[in-house]
């Protein structure tokens, strides 16, 4: 007996390539519509700006004259942030996903403490802007100088370093491990000499991936008041700075139609500077990334 | 192929016990029975669980120096579980429990004056699975001796070259030391990963289905290679292959549901059992 009516089978055919053709259609279009907003951002901001990205743009200090206004400071600033946050952020995230995946016992806190660390990745910026004005600007009597920042902006990348690093660490195989251990290595030889090195791809993918973010970070930095005009740069952690992100901020509310041309050569720096960064992170995964 | 010789396969396959017997490694001393020297590991009345499931129930074993013991039996029956007991690797489960004494030459493992780091340098390992490090042939050998403090060039050298040859690797590999151990076949992988064991000269090498995972002809090469270690280790072999058993040890344990049911010389176990259980095993009735 035939349970499967040939007919119908080649009748419906029809129909569901159809389908199949629609849903394709319709997922093409989702992507396309990213896309094109994207590219269109991109190409009017770098229309706008691209006249403006001067040698005197990149070497002048802010100005309320748009004509003599530049990005040195906020670029020397960011680089200022990003000397506190990068060294302050890895150790202690790396630490952190390290003892959670290696030598944390197996119990309810560990567990507890996994998943928060998850869920601070998805804690808005400014919440963390506050924590910071809190306890690094008035607490710790740090002022709004680049070492409360870039404390405050280490803490808001904590958690997505950590998770990416676990990650990172999970990814080598136990019985590599247990290869390791098998022959005498003590926990701290098997996580230096294999776990580390055979993670340090993915690690460092997550921390490049994090520092952008930090980086483009406008909302902490508004909360900490970081000023949007100053003619020095800073000589030590403790000083006061600039920031890229502050300065495009700044100048975007700025009333003279020039400064949003400055708005626009100032984000196409950024932009490079992310894309820079990106395409190193994405270089280290593909180049790296270890198969077993 | 005619049916009298079907036939004659199929009487092969009810009678497997006494067809292995034919092959069995033989006493090498003229009266036959295999002598034993100085037992390496003594389990006494050893009980283990994971949680609530006591997975060795009063386990009572004796393995001697320089001796190849194979444990045999149904897959879960706890083959891994004591070899992995005997190196204390078993403890990184953590809801693992013991009780009762594994003695390696008279001293308690589980006493905590011995750490688990020392009995592992005198307790090598080798897994199921090929298991290099994703580094270079050269840097996985030298491994266990980099770990134990030693760094000069010329002795690492020789500990890679001798522990490579020891393997039976040495002339398949010599000219590519430098390259991953990723690049190698499975087979050539596992005699890596017994070269790795070997580098720290350990006294006893626990294999756990060193073979299961390789073709045919990889498993005889490792199999020539367990007899000739032999010569300077004890080994603890474990199989669910009965013909390699039979084919390299000196002396047998079956495994059955967590107890030993029976050990004693392989040859032994494979023609006369003493247990019905182990004659319905080893003639390939379950398993
Ligand atoms: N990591 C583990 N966690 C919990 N139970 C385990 C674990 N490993 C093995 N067991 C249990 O212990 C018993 C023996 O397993 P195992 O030693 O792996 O058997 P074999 O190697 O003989 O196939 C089985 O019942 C198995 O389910
Ligand atoms: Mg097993």
């Amino acid at each position: 007996m035939q349970l499967v009516d040939k007919d119908q089978v080649s009748k419906s055919l029809g129909g569901r390539l159809i389908r199949n053709n629609i849903m394709k259609f319709l997922f093409l279009l989702c992507t396309l519509v990213g896309l094109v907003v994207l590219v269109t951002l991109i190409v009017d901001t770098v229309l706008d700006g691209w006249n403006y990205l001067t040698w005197d743009f990149l070497t002048s200090f802010s100005s309320s004259r748009p004509e003599n206004a530049g990005v040195y400071g906020a670029i020397i600033g960011s680089i200022w942030l990003m000397a506190v946050t990068a060294p302050v952020s890895i150790i202690l995230s790396v630490g952190t996903a390290m003892y959670l995946e290696e030598y944390a016992p197996e119990n309810r806190l560990t567990d507890f403490i996994k998943i928060n660390i998850s869920n601070l990745a998805g804690v808005p910026s400014v919440v963390f802007g506050l924590l910071g004005l809190t306890i690094f600007v008035r607490q710790l009597a740090l002022g709004n100088s680049v070492l409360a920042a870039g404390l405050t902006l280490s803490l808001m990348i904590l958690p997505v370093i950590v998770v990416s690093s676990q990650e990172a660490i999970r990814s080598v195989p136990s019985t590599v491990r247990e290869a390791s251990v098998g022959m005498g290595a003590t926990k701290w030889q098997t996580v230096s000499r294999i776990i580390l090195p055979a993670a340090i791809p993915g690690i460092i993918t997550g921390i490049i991936l994090a520092l952008s973010r930090a980086i483009g970070e406008t909302a902490p930095l508004v909360v900490l008041g970081v000023p949007v005009s100053l003619l020095v740069t800073p000589n030590s952690a403790l000083d006061t700075f600039q920031a890229l992100p502050m300065q495009i901020y700044n100048w975007v509310k700025m009333p003279q139609e020039e400064f949003q041309y400055l708005t626009a050569a100032g984000i196409i720096i950024l932009l490079i500077i992310l894309f820079l960064m990106n395409s190193v992170a994405i270089y280290i995964r593909n180049k790296f990334s270890k198969r077993y | 192929m005619t049916d009298s010789q079907l036939k004659e396969d199929k009487n092969m396959g009810t009678e497997m016990g006494t067809e292995i017997g034919t092959e069995v490694k033989q006493a090498d001393n003229a009266s036959g029975i295999i002598e034993s020297g100085q037992p390496v590991f003594q389990a006494k009345d050893f009980n283990l669980w994971y949680a609530d499931n006591h997975a060795l129930q009063n386990i009572n074993l004796t393995f001697s120096e320089n001796e190849i013991s194979a444990i045999i039996g149904p897959s879960g029956c706890g083959k891994s579980t004591f070899i992995k007991a005997l190196n204390r690797m078993v403890e990184l489960v953590p809801i693992v429990r013991t009780e009762g004494h594994i003695l390696y030459r008279g001293d308690n493992i589980f006493d905590k004056k011995m750490t688990v780091e020392e009995l592992r340098t005198k307790v090598g390992m080798v897994f199921q699975n090929p298991n290099p490090f994703p580094k270079s042939i050269y840097d996985n050998v030298a491994y266990g001796a980099r770990v134990h403090g030693i760094k000069k060039k010329k002795i690492l050298d020789q500990i890679v070259e001798k522990s490579l040859r020891g393997a039976a690797i040495w002339d398949e590999v010599k000219d590519r030391l430098n390259q991953n151990a990723y690049g190698l076949s499975g087979g050539q992988q596992q005699r890596v990963c017994i070269a790795r064991a070997l580098a720290i000269e350990p006294d006893v090498i626990l294999m756990d289905e060193p073979t299961s995972a390789l073709d045919p002809i990889s498993t005889t090469k490792i199999e020539d290679l367990i007899q000739q270690l032999s010569k300077d280790y004890s080994i603890v072999v474990v199989t669910h292959n009965m013909q390699q058993a039979a084919r390299v040890s000196d002396k047998t344990a079956f495994f059955y549901q967590g107890y030993v049911v029976e050990h004693d010389d392989t040859s032994a176990i494979f023609e006369n059992p003493k247990d019905k259980r182990t004659e319905d095993y080893v003639s390939g009735r379950f398993g």
